[in-house]
């Protein structure tokens, strides 16, 4: 990879989110470290609870109190954003991070025009004037697929079918031309077909305007489509990060690996599929050295003691202890 | 996001007594519970408890409390009367909050005045309550013409003020019932008065949700099982239905205090023979301006204090039970 | 189609569903109409579908949202009656069955497992009380301890513990949730269970568990399934017969193997196009064009033709009808009956799809 000797894009060095409640402080993002690079795009991966979305609110210092960033630090080119005064942060929101969310309806506001929310995204992240601007949001509606754009920037939000607004909502996301783009779920909310427009829409927007992705999302099959690289969580922290080729036909965490196997596939005939009993442990019980011990079949003895980090093997990290040669004895490379 | 709440799998431990296998009391679940929690946290919410549970047992205790009977006449002394509070009485007799102008004390015709007014209330929003929680599931559950006909006459009594409605009620009451009987029914008719005129916010309410609540799945999971459709109005969606309902309730309970004080304060209400706050703040107020300022005042200030309680109370349980805030 | 065709495999049908079709009355209330003069607007969220349940197997119906599928399971299970056709379980009509006497004996043999697993256990009740719920209704046992007995049983039977029947559903995870569900649903011994898209609110590794749940139950029970899925490699993996709804019409339905090895209709191609592509092989696809209208306001003729690579003339004006295939199953589709969709229009088809947006 080129950009190796680069600065990546976005660093986010050991990362952790809490959350205090009445009966104590449950930890959300734990010892999270990954990079995003260049162009690329980097795939968050984990089921519900595994703490994705709260990776991507912390990044953008959208976190909802009284959930706070407890330690370590989010890097934007070498700069480090997560200790800025909100005003300076709400700079770089947009600018040089757009966020797309899940549910289209509410990422627009259904009083003003679609129009009228571009231009006005627009004009605070440039000195466009209104007629630029405009005719700048026009552009955008073309780029995005909207037919007849022209006529349709001066709709309202509710004219439009969900995905058509998803494609406004990436359309807003892009129009300060920003470094990366953060996507939590964008297509969960829409029709099988219509996600997978939405997906390669995003994918070629995001490589011609050179910006780099953060995909966060619980379906492996958009992951597969899109992503260069796939980050996986459990239980708050990273289990395995690779190419995802690696990932996806290699995954090397046992946690990975049933996960692969407990998706089913059109034309691979199973009687019954990879099961992982159990579920993802709730945040007020994870379980002390590796969170997946409980569950996992390869188990052996450091892991319910102690907590394993990333491991390098070939191009992957791996957060298990398969893969610590003085461990396993090198057991994991099987 | 997924923020920690009570469904997502990242939600809090639960009690200790339960993960050990056995199921709490209802008590230690009661002291685990977010309400619970949400109550003990807001000082406001303690202090109007306290002062809702004061009245209360002031009410309830007032002939064993109360320094003097105001209602037996051989204990009255009108020469008493008009005594300023902590004045010296001509009797000799000392009254904390002073006398009316029979010589009754104003202390304890508060601590009777209370228990009628909380009487009235309670029972006017318990007549309130069951008929608009009946006819909102009704509504809501059968929807059609039966839901048109009941929200209709429930939109035309909304269109007149509720006082209105109490007084009209009241007039029929007293036109149409023997003269003797009267004062014996006069509370009574009170309470259908004030309960006639308050259903439609019960039966709104409860009409909406029971409209979210049966098409929830486990209201359909009840119909596909065949469970007799009155069973799951009242076994399903009643119990969820009730959260809400609490709410106006306790609201309502002050609304209730305050209508019966109007209508009492207006003359129609209980006489001045058993008076509840209302009332007196009613004989109170001929005087206030010959300088007895005390015969009305303090009956108001428990008024208002009363209300006010209560209103917090209702402000803090809607608060509590409504998820979005929590 | 008014009469049924046999079905390929020699298995008899437990449920057969016969020109069943729903409509909602959407209009806006009398007076608003009588004053804006509007018509009456009808919702066809079913129109004219046809299929059979073979006993002991899973018939699953696909389709995006809108098209229908989820008012075709609240028919099978007698929620809604039907404004026409018939649905016909083990030979009894439905629809006919005017009072709830006389749909009590149907009832016990017809249960549903819904989607959303919060949902669907009343928050207020014991986990005991909630799989009791059929076993009272029905009045199946009257002694508290043999219903015990039995609830332990069924919680047992979806790999929970007979203990769980002491806590509240909120203790649950989604997963076990689903479990609890099933076990209601089975409580009264039903042969045929509508399952409603059961695992679309689940994690994909809950979602193996479930599934691996429902084809043990349903070898060791002999169930029955009607299965509604948006998913299709999960209707791939549960399903002996497929049927693909638009728009309120089963378009396509075959065996399952053979619908997604030679899809027909080009509808069925377009879905099986847009799975993504988990095995990263690369393939090409068709162009997936525009959205699905709203079922409001349905295109003339074929709903799906101004999505369609191939639509001409007559698939605009005409309603197709269904026509038998060689291998079994069923298509409704001008294309396909014209022998148009050869293997060049697809491949001409697939060459735009490189350039189109």
């Amino acid at each position: 990879m080129s950009s190796a000797v680069k600065t990546p894009l976005l660093q986010v060095r050991n990362l952790r989110v809490e959350f205090p409640t009445r009966r104590g402080v449950l930890t959300a993002v734990d010892d999270l470290s990954f990079d995003i690079h260049e162009g690329e795009v980097l795939g968050v991966v984990g089921e519900s609870g595994a703490g994705k979305s709260m990776t991507g609110t912390a990044v953008i210092g959208l976190l909802e109190p009284p959930g706070r960033i407890a330690g370590g630090e989010v890097l934007l080119r070498g700069r480090r954003i997560d200790n800025l005064p909100y005003e300076e942060l709400r700079r770089i929101r947009g600018k040089e991070i757009g966020m797309i969310f899940q549910d289209p309806l509410t990422s627009l506001n259904p009083l003003y025009t679609v129009g009228r929310q571009l231009v006005e995204t627009i004009r605070t992240h440039s000195d466009l004037s209104e007629g630029r601007a405009k005719a700048r949001a026009v552009e955008l509606l073309a780029e995005v697929g909207i037919p007849a754009p022209e006529r349709r920037v001066n709709q309202y939000p509710h004219q439009f079918s969900g995905g058509m607004r998803q494609r406004v909502v990436i359309a807003l996301a892009l129009c300060a031309n920003p470094r990366l783009v953060i996507a939590d779920e964008p297509t969960t909310a829409l029709d099988v077909s219509i996600q997978a427009q939405i997906i390669s829409l995003l994918k070629r927007l995001c490589s011609e305007h050179g910006a780099a992705v953060m995909l966060i999302t619980h379906d492996m099959g958009v992951i597969a489509e899109t992503a260069d690289r796939v980050a996986v969580m459990y239980a708050g922290r990273l289990a395995e990060i690779g190419p995802v080729k690696d990932v996806v036909k290699h995954a090397r965490h046992p946690y990975t690996h049933g996960l692969m196997g407990s998706i089913p596939i059109v034309g691979q005939d199973l009687d019954r599929l990879t099961q992982i009993d159990g579920s993802m442990p709730r945040l007020s019980e994870i379980p002390p050295g590796c969170p997946f011990h409980p569950r996992c079949p390869r188990v052996f003895e450091p892991c319910d003691q102690e907590r394993p980090d990333p491991i390098p093997v070939e191009n992957s990290e791996v957060a298990c202890w398969l893969y610590d040669d003085k461990r396993s004895g090198g057991g994991g490379h099987g | 996001m997924s923020v920690p709440g009570r469904n997502s799998p990242t939600s809090v431990a639960r009690h200790p007594a339960e993960r050990a296998g056995r199921p709490p009391s209802a008590l230690a679940r009661l002291r685990d519970s977010d309400l619970w929690y949400s109550f003990t946290r807001s000082p406001i919410t303690v202090i109007s408890a306290l002062i809702v549970l004061l009245f209360f047992l002031g009410a309830l205790f007032a002939p064993w409390i109360a320094p003097y009977n105001p209602f037996d006449p051989a204990s009255l002394n009108l020469m008493d009367g008009f005594t300023p509070p902590m004045g010296e009485a001509f009797s000799g007799n000392s009254y904390l909050l002073g006398t009316d102008d029979q010589g009754r004390d104003v202390l304890s015709a508060i601590l009777y005045g209370a228990r009628i007014s909380l009487f009235v209330g309670f029972c006017a929003v318990l007549f309130a309550m069951v008929l608009g929680i009946s006819l909102g599931l009704l509504a809501g559950y059968k929807g059609g013409w039966i839901d048109s006909l009941i929200m209709r006459i429930a939109d035309v009594q909304l269109s007149f003020p509720a006082i209105l409605v109490a007084l009209l009620i009241f007039g029929v009451a007293r036109a149409t019932l023997p003269r003797s009987f009267q004062e014996d029914m006069v509370i009574y008719v009170l309470i259908v008065a004030i309960g006639l005129s308050d259903w439609v916010q019960y039966a709104r309410t409860v009409r909406g949700t029971t409209m979210v609540e049966k098409n929830k799945e486990y209201v359909q999971a009840a119909r596909v099982i065949g469970v007799h459709p009155m069973l799951i109005m009242l076994r399903h969606v009643l119990p969820n239905v009730m959260g809400p309902v609490l709410v106006i309730a306790t609201i309502g309970l002050a609304l209730a205090i305050i209508a019966e004080a109007t209508l009492s304060f207006l003359g129609v209400g209980v006489p001045p023979t058993t008076p509840s706050l209302g009332t007196l703040i009613r004989i109170g107020n001929d005087y206030l301006f010959s300088g007895e300022w005390w015969i009305t005042l303090f009956p108001g200030l428990a008024l208002i204090l009363l209300a006010l309680s209560v209103n917090l109370l209702g402000d803090w349980l809607r608060d509590a039970l409504n998820p979005k805030l929590r | 189609m008014v009469e049924v065709r046999p079905l390929p495999s020699a298995d008899s049908p437990l449920v057969e569903a016969v020109d069943l079709a729903k409509h909602f009355d959407v209009s806006p209330p009398w007076l608003t109409r009588v004053l804006e003069r509007q018509p009456r607007t009808l919702l066809k969220a079913v129109d004219g579908v046809s299929f059979a349940v073979p006993r002991g197997r899973t018939f699953s119906l696909v389709g995006e949202s809108g098209c229908g599928k989820s008012t075709v399971a609240r028919l099978a299970v007698g929620l809604y009656t039907p404004t026409a056709g018939r649905l016909v379980f083990d030979g009894t009509d439905l629809a006919g069955l005017n009072s709830r006497a006389a749909m009590a004996p149907v009832r016990r043999r017809l249960q549903m497992i819904f989607q959303d697993p919060f949902a669907s256990l009343n928050p207020r009740w014991r986990v005991r009380d909630i799989v009791a719920e059929p076993i009272r209704a029905h009045g199946l046992l009257s002694e508290t301890r043999a219903i015990d007995r039995r609830v332990g049983e069924l919680l047992e039977l979806v790999r929970l513990t007979a203990a769980d029947g002491q806590k509240y559903p909120h203790e649950f995870s989604g997963g076990q949730r689903q479990r609890i569900s099933i076990a209601r649903a089975l409580a009264s011994n039903p042969e045929f269970l509508v399952c409603d898209e059961p695992t679309s609110a689940l994690d994909v590794s809950v979602q193996a568990q479930i599934l691996n749940l429902m084809k043990d139950l349903q070898r060791e029970l002999g169930l029955t399934y009607l299965f509604i899925s948006h998913d299709l490699a999960v209707v791939y993996h549960i399903s002996d017969y497929v049927g693909v709804m638009y728009l309120g019409r089963l378009v396509e339905w075959g065996e399952a193997r053979s619908l997604f090895r030679k899809p027909q209709h080009p509808y069925t191609r377009m879905l099986l196009d847009a799975i993504p592509d988990l095995e990263m092989t690369g393939r090409r696809r068709i162009p997936v064009r525009g959205e699905v209208p709203s079922p409001m306001n349905p295109p003339s003729g074929c709903h799906f033709y101004p999505r369609c690579p191939f639509a001409n003339e007559r698939c605009r004006a005409e309603v197709p009808l269904s026509i038998t295939l060689p291998h079994g199953g069923e298509v409704r589709c001008h294309a396909v009956e014209e022998g148009r969709l050869t293997e060049a229009a697809v491949r001409q088809a697939l060459g735009r799809g490189a350039s189109a947006p």
